[in-house]
């Protein structure tokens, strides 16, 4: 076994590998870039070495930067993590020559299976199935009737060059692969200048489902059943899950056999993944083969029960598998959540800046967390916007799901924004609970995208307890500090209205011994909690189920975030609640049609022009004050209708930049 | 007695009544509450105690004797805000367009008089037309006895305007002499002159909310310390606000019991300072760190925001926080700035309210119209008001601490009692670039060797322990365990008696 070893990467998989290595006792030795230098992963390994500048082109993605740093570390083998040099047969190469040990695959998998023809091909040897398909140039569009009459109807018309839909059609006849073809071809030629076109099965309600396998240098290769990854937003992963709701024994098995194959027809050792394609009648077609650990393999580790990334440095050193396929047993289901630093009500736009509070949930037997950031970090632009995995294991996928929503309610972020209200709104429909899901269910379940989830009844009530409640505790903590006592003062309420909007809702609040008697929508329930005021989250008990509602105070309201949902709700008396209805609702004021300077200072520069569209959170300017600058967005679509200031010129403070149409 | 009982119910319901519901409906429709309604809000339930309700105008002219409403347009006594007593009037728009008569005038005066004397606040909800022109001179005079009173009581009890409609010419000396104006968004405006006599004098045509709505105060004038989006988020900010506050200068501060640790730990302090130093962060972090369950309740968050002032709690008891900012004009000293500053720290000082400072400041603001409009007697005036304070005193220097600018916020020199410093923190009189620039300017034209020298000077300069090495600083704290320093310190400082010498008052750089 290694006694140090060198971990390629950063971010919540560096963080991961470096808990694995440490708990086998191996020292390890990470590396950053200048923006990583505080970084956890850094923190937690036990030596760390500079590697440069932020970008990954200059840092991680430098073959001969992470060499020298395992000579200078002494480090005798290199986790490369996913991403960045994870793939690269060249690296591969560099450590083989510096001795140093690769822990993945040797070079020659990595190059048969990064390869997209060269794969199919291979896995095409190995009796995998492969989507059928035409891979030679097509001469006109009788050719292209007669081969997709041969691999059989629907079929995909693509464009070789092709990429974004542009120049692909679906044909469910022979007429309808005629016509794709002409207009396949004159689009892949005016689009790509390339009209080379090929015809593959077009394969209906797709779902992505992939196997791991695990394979040592002993020839022995088994696989751990599969991952769905369906859930997809433009080709990201965004909810993974193992085992797949569709599945059954038969098809895993069948697959299985022929990810085993495949990854022994190219001497296949370590952990590695081969993707399919899998239709509605459960016909799976090959995809690729990724030669790394997966972002999405925790799913298969809570199933079970084995460290993949313990496994991959044990067969790196060369040790044996000491179990067989038969002992694979997949036990339970298993979830992960991927949160990203974006934000879902702005077309998905990458957020950015310093996690001003970062609070987990707990971690249990059932909830797992890989993170590689802390509260106080920073998200940059320079990597990728994955801030952590939240992974949730139950018996059964409805007790996976429970867990799974439990956690994002109790996860706390703030100082960016994050995607967790659009997880729990994908996770509240009823098609993902039903486990009917495919690559397209993003697109067609959020066909105008993302507005902001929508609470269902009892959400709304336990929203509607939780803030009555916080508001009556506050309320007593109030009178506790009543300077004189003397006074008759009805100073405790036992009845709130929660006003949300113009929706208003009656809660009484009633302190009992341990908990609280809450009546709401003429009914009642027990509430227990040992909230103060000041906490982020208001756990308890509501008529014995867990529930919790993350709250901030804003002015003289409660915003209230549970189930992905935040309300901004005012908890009033009912007396204040009556005048509060003759408030007037006021339009929000617009001030979009302009941008200000927000300061006094100095434009440096524009990054747009006149007749410009604009996308939210788009770069628009620079102004620099005091020698700091201040990069100036987008608030939300819009045209440019007029420049109103140039660069070099001195803005005041609130002076008009430019205009929008 | 019946008889004087059924007078008596006649009569209360004819002053709740007010101008009646036509105009109760009309003002409901300007999204505005009535006088009474606003005490509803704003007091507890049960608590207020009306006084003066049978008090009627004593005009006779211009048809005034047939109109008659009990309360004469004001509603006025005292109440409690979460059991703490308070004295309130309340102006009554629907009763002669909430003007003040003579005898309006009297009811504000007593109640002022009764808080001055036991030691309470006193709320002004203001809502009025102005001066009653019926009666003439009666009223200014009326006006005049207010202001006299707001001046006797200012500093001895906190002072509260809160406008809620009009507020115009001569009407807003009486608010501009209270320790804080707040005011509500669209429905309220000040001013000396209004948009007609604007026009006709200037040729300027603005409206009533540009001329002087709650954005133009919060945001461009500084008259007013926060703005509302409607009557009833203004009365519930305005209770919350108040818990903040003692009863008078003869009280200490209030303390609410709180189950956040004094020792809690912040560990993302720690990187809250970025490595470039000219990179800005958020001072409000730190802040929302350090007090109790993070409830910074910020004064004109809205005016000069290279400065930041506001009252938290420390142990549950209140504190006033002053902080630079360095996310806006990379939290320089300007005109606006020391203003907003030095006002809010006579006003803790005042009443007994210890003042945390947190310090990153490169510097006064350089430019022509800072010089030109005054940035010298501005500026004292914050090193005035910090000299002049007796309250505990704590610093904490985060970053910058340059020049003129280190000497005014809160430094030791300024009898600044326990003045603590992040390792981040840069004591000197200038950056380490302009420094070398100066000292060295033979050398500009050698980039390697200013360079040399700028490395230099931050070696020596750029580092907490030239100040600490002569006690300018008591000790380098780790930002994480800030909260905790600041606690202690203000733990031993709850009986710190100083005085200074005596004097019919002060001459501040007005």
């Amino acid at each position: 076994m290694f006694n140090k070893i060198l971990i390629a990467n950063r971010g919540e998989i560096a963080c991961r590998i470096i808990r694995s290595a440490k708990r086998m006792g191996i020292t390890t030795v990470a590396v950053y870039s200048e923006a990583d230098a505080d970084a956890l992963h850094v923190q937690l390994a036990d030596e760390a070495v500079a590697i440069g500048p932020a970008a990954s082109a200059e840092s991680y993605l430098v073959i001969e930067k992470i060499v020298q740093a395992c000579k200078d570390s002494g480090a005798q083998a290199v986790h490369p993590g996913f991403g960045f040099l994870s793939e690269n047969a060249a690296f591969v190469k560099a450590l083989d020559e510096a001795d140093i040990v690769f822990i993945g695959p040797p070079t020659l998998a990595i190059g048969a299976m990064g390869d997209k023809i060269e794969s199919k091909r291979l896995a095409a040897d190995a009796n995998v199935s492969t989507v059928p398909g035409h891979m030679d140039l097509i001469e006109d569009a009788e050719e292209a009737v007669k081969i997709s009459g041969e691999i059989g109807y629907p079929v995909m018309i693509k464009a070789s060059a092709g990429g974004g839909g542009k120049g692909m059609r679906v044909a469910w006849n022979e007429e309808e692969a005629r016509d794709g073809f002409r207009s396949a071809r004159s689009e892949a030629r005016t689009s790509f200048g390339d009209e080379r076109i090929f015809i593959e099965k077009f394969v209906e309600e797709p779902r992505h489902i992939e196997i791991q396998v695990l394979a040592d240098k002993h020839g022995n290769t088994l696989h751990l059943g599969e991952r769905e990854c369906s859930i997809q937003r433009r080709h990201q992963k965004v909810i993974e899950e193992a085992p797949s709701p569709f599945l059954d024994e038969e098809t895993r098995q069948a697959m299985g056999a022929q990810a085993v194959a495949l990854a022994q027809a190219v001497d296949y050792c370590s952990a590695g993944t081969v993707e399919f394609i899998v239709d509605k009648s459960r016909n799976f077609y090959f995809l690729e083969m990724n030669t790394r650990i997966q972002v999405e393999h925790p799913v298969t580790e809570m199933i079970t029960g084995l460290d993949l990334v313990e496994w991959m440095i044990r067969i790196a050193a060369g040790e044996k598998l000491d179990f067989g396929q038969a002992d694979v047993k997949l036990k339970g289901w298993a979830m992960e959540s991927r949160v990203y630093a974006e934000d879902p009500l702005r077309s998905f736009l990458p957020s950015i800046g310093r996690l001003v509070k970062y609070n987990e949930p707990e971690v249990s037997a059932n909830v797992r967390i890989d993170s590689g950031v802390e509260e106080g970090s920073e998200i940059t632009m320079f990597y990728d916007p994955m801030i952590a995995k939240l992974v949730t294991y139950g018996a059964d996928r409805g007790a996976a799901l429970k867990e799974m929503q439990a956690a994002l309610d109790a996860f706390h972020i703030r100082g960016i924004n994050h995607n967790m209200g659009f997880l729990a709104a994908v996770m509240a429909k009823q098609r993902f609970r039903d486990g009917r899901l495919t690559t397209n269910f993003i697109a067609e379940e959020f066909p105008d995208g993302f507005k902001g989830g929508d609470p269902d009844e009892s959400q709304r009530r336990t929203i509607a307890a939780a803030a009555a409640t916080a508001q009556h505790i506050i309320a007593e903590r109030e009178a506790e500090s009543v300077a004189w006592d003397d006074l008759e003062v009805e100073v405790l309420a036992e009845e709130w209205v929660v006003c949300v909007g113009t929706d208003h809702t009656a809660v009484s609040v009633c302190t009992g011994m341990a908990s609280y008697d809450v009546g709401i929508d003429g009914g009642r329930v027990m509430l227990e909690t040992d909230w103060v005021p000041g906490e982020a989250l208001f756990t308890g008990l509501i008529d014995g189920e867990p529930v919790t509602v993350q709250i901030d105070r804003v002015g003289p309201r409660l915003s209230l975030t549970h189930a992905g949902v935040t309300l901004d709700a005012l908890v009033l008396r009912p007396h204040v609640a009556a005048l509060n209805a003759v408030m007037p609702i006021k339009a929000p004021p617009d001030l979009s049609k302009f941008l200000l300077s927000p300061m006094p200072g100095l434009l440096v520069s524009l990054a747009v022009e006149v007749g410009q569209s604009v996308k939210s959170g788009e770069e628009l300017a620079v102004v620099e004050a005091m020698k700091m600058e201040n990069l100036l967005r987008a608030q939300q679509d819009g045209v440019v209708a007029a420049i109103k200031a140039a660069p070099g010129e001195s803005l005041s403070v609130d002076q008009i930049i430019m205009e929008f149409e | 007695m019946q008889d004087i009982i059924r007078k008596l119910e006649s009569k209360r319901d004819a002053a709740r009544n007010g101008g009646g519901q036509r105009r109760v409906d009309a003002q409901h429709a300007k999204g505005k509450l009535t006088a009474r309604e606003r005490l509803e809000i704003l007091l507890d339930p049960g608590s207020f105690e009306e006084w003066d309700m049978f008090v009627e105008h004593r005009c006779g002219d211009f048809g005034m004797n047939d109109q008659r409403v009990p309360s004469d347009g004001v509603v006025t006594g005292h109440g409690t805000i979460n059991g703490r007593l308070v004295f309130v009037f309340s102006q009554d728009f629907t009763v002669f367009g909430g003007s003040l008569s003579e005898s309006h005038a009297e009811k504000i005066c007593k109640v002022m008089d009764k808080a001055l004397q036991v030691g309470a606040p006193v709320i002004g909800l203001n809502d009025s037309g102005g001066a009653r022109i019926q009666e003439g001179v009666a009223s200014l005079a009326g006006y005049a006895e207010v202001f006299q009173r707001n001046v006797l009581a200012s500093g001895v009890v906190p002072q509260i305007s809160m406008i809620m409609g009009p507020c115009a010419g001569g009407a807003v000396y009486s608010p501009a002499m209270t320790d804080y104006i707040f005011m509500v968004k669209d429905s309220s405006y000040m001013f000396v002159t209004g948009p007609d006599v604007v026009k006709t004098v200037t040729h300027e045509s603005v409206t009533a909310e540009e001329l002087g709505g709650a954005t133009t105060h919060t945001t461009k004038s500084g008259v007013a310390d926060l703005a509302f989006e409607n009557d009833v988020e203004a009365l519930l900010e305005l209770r919350r606000f108040m818990d903040f506050l003692p009863g008078s200068n003869r009280d200490e501060v209030p303390v609410r019991p709180t189950a956040d640790p004094a020792d809690r730990q912040e560990p993302s302090l720690d990187s809250l300072v970025p490595a470039n130093p000219n990179k800005p962060y958020d001072m409000k972090e730190l802040i929302q760190k350090v007090v109790d369950e993070g409830d910074f309740f910020e004064i004109q968050p809205g005016y000069a925001g290279n400065i930041l002032v506001g009252f938290g709690r420390m142990e549950g008891r209140t504190i006033g926080i002053v902080a630079n900012q360095p996310m806006v004009l990379a939290g320089c000293l300007d005109i606006d700035s020391s203003k907003k500053a030095a006002r809010f720290v006579r006003f803790c000082d005042c009443f007994n309210i210890p003042i945390l400072t947190f310090v990153d400041v490169p510097g006064f603001l350089p430019g022509t119209s800072q010089e030109y409009n005054g940035i010298i007697k501005h500026g004292a005036k914050l090193l005035f008001a910090y000299a002049e304070a007796t309250v505990p005193k704590v610093t904490v220097i985060t970053r910058k601490a340059y020049g003129g600018a280190y000497d005014v916020m809160s430094s030791k020199h300024l009898r600044g009692d326990v003045n603590y410093a992040w390792p981040t923190a840069e004591i000197a009189v200038m950056g380490p670039k302009g420094a070398v620039e100066i000292i060295f300017r033979g050398d500009i034209g050698d980039s390697e060797k200013i360079e040399a020298r700028t490395e230099e000077y931050r070696q020596k300069f750029a580092n907490p322990f030239v100040a600490a090495s002569r006690g300018f600083i008591d000790d380098v704290i780790m930002p994480h365990g800030t909260r905790r320093r600041v606690a202690k310190a203000l733990r031993m400082l709850r009986n710190k008696e100083l005085e200074n010498p005596w004097k019919k008052h002060d001459n501040l750089p007005l």
